[in-house]
């Protein structure tokens, strides 16, 4: 037997507010996310040049060389936008939360041998400051990009680079003690150290980089399409035959952070490079140039992860695979 | 190994500043290359206190908490047709106001927070900055769905986008936000965090807010409620900014001075939309504007100004004459809004009898003896001849671009006009405080966007108010002109079961 409930019943006007309608074709309901995406960003009628940059409006499409004849044709196929967002953090907060406190309660990292934990604190912790670089990045792109449905994505990854530089910051933490003196270690092996030095100079290459979509290639597809699957595929599982799961267990947000993110990156550059020939040529070039410049920064913390010599055959089957994932998911050849 | 406690300001410490490096690769001038041409001298970043140590994954959890509960109400407010429910369709016009004048302010916070987010050489300000942009994008996106379902059954909201950026009030809240995020870091900090939502945001969002409650508007008062605690974060770090540019360096005290000045004023003339809105535009009364202003800015103002008196700042100039106009402001703005009201996205109406009293008691000094003789003369005319329009556009302001409707300071009776002239051409102001700040930077604010400038220089569509109004994507006869005949009463009746009375209204409606 089904029980109908007599509800008041009135007629709407229209179905989602006319920017949306007429992006659609037609008046009909959209999803929460068109609504709070499609044309938020002012294009015209600025009042007054920036006095910071004066050659260029508020929000000018000139801040780079990528040209799209609608902005909004880019999508986040996760469908972000805050509520969205932060609902999908929180529930992988709560994973990397238990995560941490089962490794703390079970005492886990002391089945790890000292040597392990060690070449866990060398490699890991620098990375702290590179994913600060990588919030400054997207940070940048947020303020100088165009059009909301990129910048809104990057507003998010700007704070979920923080938020793994401080899952980075705990899991040094853990490790010292709460002594702080692994981070300072790291600290100054991110300063100082001859392995680091090259993959510094390069994180401050970027943030002098003022085209924000060569930036966000550089940062999102590149930098990251590398680092990601040599530190949390590889060098997760080179750390197994010591430690076991615990690594993993302990950068298990950033595994996952990876899959979706990879996702969203992969479709902004497939409409990028669909829109034009001049996109086409423009995206590869500039992958092609920072592949070059990553590969050749990580390869001597790729070979302290993974043995002396090891990390040249790596980067290149890392960067095969990369290439191959532009080609097949975003449609770039390079 | 048995862990040491660290407490939660060395933690805070680890997760935010520590992680930042002083580059050798690049110069920190070409990273930030915004620190230093404001003038304000900083000389460790490091001093700056974090006033909320919030982290990221904490920041996760309760907001999505917010949002979880946030989205349930609404939905509910939907599925039941809660908008029926509040006090009367008029109220509606005052969520118009808010959709097309507030809703692409929280957006351009976002993004003017994201610029100082990545221009601020400290990691502090840095982070701080950060999480202020992405809860406005937050706050922009929550209101649009909050009202997405007005838009449904209600005209005025369905453009808002394409009118903030075209329609000629709307240029006085546009205008604002570009003048803060057209300057540097250090003064949009000043601009937004301190004078807007630390000296006057309880002036902005309270009405609103409140204004939601008393009118049963649950929905909105919901987001007001669920913004609140981002707000009360947001205002620490407006007070944070100010203290740490001042403890800095004594040359920063004239610059933040002059800022304060500036946005103080600014501000304040933005607020005029919202004095009209709380005296006229709620079927059920908060407070009054002037009680208002009473308790917001000369109360709580004072004591703020009084205790940065030791830093060597004093209270904002011309505040004394914010509060010589509290008890004219929002009778002169709902009257411009009434001549114009054929080009407004909003209904516009004379207060009923009641309303008329409810004036008069709050303002016993001003109302019937400048304002109720006026209004008695459109009620008479709209009665006999029909409503009334004025079909001349009215001069704007240069700085704050309202209509030049205010009064002198003090002369309730003699409209204040001030001018400047700069490389040949002379600029009309409303007040003293807009032609300080027009002197300050004419560079800056000749550039200014005029709607009816360029209404007459050609660039809205056309000349005539059909054409403009096209042009704004604003409906004629629906989105806009008189409450009483709207398209949007005759609904609320019928939805209220006073077929007849929605009949007649639609048919007035179609012999005018």
């Amino acid at each position: 037997m089904s029980i109908e409930i007599k509800t008041t019943s009135i007629e709407p006007l229209r179905h989602t507010f006319s920017n949306v309608a007429a992006r659609l074709g037609v008046d009909k309901p959209a999803s929460r996310y068109q609504e709070a995406t499609f044309d938020l960003q002012p294009t015209v009628n600025f009042h007054y040049r920036p006095t910071w940059d004066p050659d260029f409006e508020l929000f000018d499409e000139r801040r780079t060389a990528i040209r799209m004849q609608d902005w909004y044709t880019f999508r986040d196929p996760r469908q972000f936008y805050y509520g969205t967002w932060t609902i999908t953090r929180s529930r992988q907060q709560e994973v990397a939360e238990r995560n941490f406190g089962f490794v703390e309660k079970r005492n886990l990292l002391d089945t790890v041998s000292k040597e392990g934990k060690a070449k866990a604190a060398e490699i890991l912790l620098p990375l702290r400051h590179l994913e600060y670089a990588a919030n400054l990045n997207n940070c940048y792109i947020t303020a100088y990009g165009s059009g909301t449905a990129i910048t809104q994505a990057t507003s998010f990854n700007a704070i979920d680079r923080l938020g793994i530089a401080q899952y980075l910051s705990r899991l040094g933490l853990l490790l010292d003690g709460n002594s702080g003196q692994a981070l300072d270690q790291a600290k100054q092996d991110w300063m100082q150290s001859g392995h680091w030095q090259p993959l510094r100079e390069l994180a401050e290459t970027t943030l002098v980089t003022k085209d924000w979509f060569e930036l966000y290639v550089a940062q999102n597809v590149v930098l990251d399409g590398l680092l990601y699957p040599l530190i949390y595929e590889r060098f997760d599982a080179a750390m197994a035959p010591e430690a076991g799961s615990t690594f993993s267990m302990l950068m298990e947000f950033q595994n996952e952070w990876y899959a979706d993110t990879t996702r969203w990156v992969d479709a902004t550059i497939k409409t990028a490079v669909a829109e034009s020939d001049q996109n086409r040529e423009q995206i590869a070039s500039w992958t092609h140039d920072w592949m070059q410049r990553c590969s050749a920064a990580l390869g001597p913390v790729a070979d302290r992860a993974l043995g002396e010599n090891q990390g040249a055959a790596v980067l290149d089957e890392l960067r095969d695979a990369l290439a191959q994932r532009l080609e097949k998911k975003a449609g770039l050849s390079l | 190994m048995s862990a040491k406690r660290m407490n939660l300001r060395e933690k805070y410490q680890r997760m935010t500043r520590d992680l930042a490096w002083k580059p050798s690769y690049q110069s920190e001038d070409d990273i930030f290359p915004q620190a230093k041409y404001e003038g304000i001298i900083i000389h460790d970043w490091d001093k700056w206190e974090d006033p909320f140590r919030l982290t990221v994954d904490a920041y996760w959890k309760y907001q999505a908490e917010k949002e979880r509960k946030l989205y349930a109400i609404i939905e509910a407010f939907a599925q039941n047709n809660a908008q029926l429910n509040v006090t009367d369709a008029r109220y509606i016009n005052a969520l118009k106001l808010f959709l097309t004048g507030v809703t692409p302010l929280e957006y351009a916070a976002h993004r003017g927070f994201a610029m100082s987010g990545r221009n601020f050489p400290g990691a502090g300000p840095q982070v701080s900055s950060q999480f202020q942009s992405i809860d406005e994008l937050r706050h922009a996106q929550t209101q649009i769905h909050t009202i997405s379902h007005y838009n449904k059954y209600f005209n005025g909201f369905h453009d808002w986008r394409h009118m903030h950026d075209r329609v000629w009030y709307l240029s006085v809240p546009k205008s604002f936000f570009d003048d803060a995020m057209s300057a540097g870091p250090f003064e949009f900090v000043t601009a937004i965090s301190f004078s807007f939502e630390y000296v006057l945001t309880n002036l902005l969002f309270m009405p609103f807010m409140s204004g939601a409650a008393y009118n049963d508007d649950m929905a909105t008062v919901t987001f007001g409620f669920s913004a609140q605690s981002d707000e009360s974060r947001h205002m620490t770090l407006g007070l944070e900014v100010i203290k740490f540019m001042l403890e800095q360096d004594e040359r920063n005290v004239p610059i933040v001075q002059k800022w304060i000045d500036k946005w103080f004023w600014r501000g304040y003339r933005l607020l005029a939309l919202v004095s009209m809105m709380m005296d006229y535009m709620l079927p059920k009364r908060v407070m009054s504007w002037q009680e208002a202003w009473e308790m917001y800015f000369e109360e709580n103002g004072g004591a703020l100004f009084e205790d940065l008196a030791r830093y060597g700042i004093r209270m904002p100039k011309y505040w004394e004459v914010s509060v010589k106009e509290k008890n004219r402001l929002s009778h002169e703005v709902w009257s411009v809004f009434y001549n114009y009201g054929h080009a407004a996205a909003i209904h516009t109406w004379m207060p009923d009898e009641n309303e008329m009293a409810w004036l008069s008691e709050k303002y016993p000094e001003t109302f019937d003896k400048y304002y109720r003789p006026r209004f008695d003369h459109w009620h008479k005319h709209q009665k006999k001849n029909g409503r009334w329009y004025n079909n001349t556009l009215p001069m704007l302001c240069q700085t704050c671009q309202i209509p030049m409707a205010f009064t002198e300071p003090d002369d309730p009776t003699q409209i204040c006009y001030r001018s400047s002239d700069y490389e040949g051409m002379q600029y009309h102001f409303c007040s003293d405080g807009c032609k300080d700040i027009f002197d300050d930077e004419p560079e800056k604010f000749v550039q200014a966007w005029l709607p009816v400038h360029q209404i007459y220089q050609g660039n809205c569509g056309g000349a005539s108010v059909p054409e403009v109004l096209e042009w704004y994507h604003l409906k004629h006869g629906q989105d806009n002109l008189e409450y009483l005949d709207s398209q949007d009463r005759a609904n609320w009746l019928r939805w209220k079961g006073l077929t007849e009375k929605a009949e007649a209204v639609l048919q007035k409606a179609a012999n005018e």
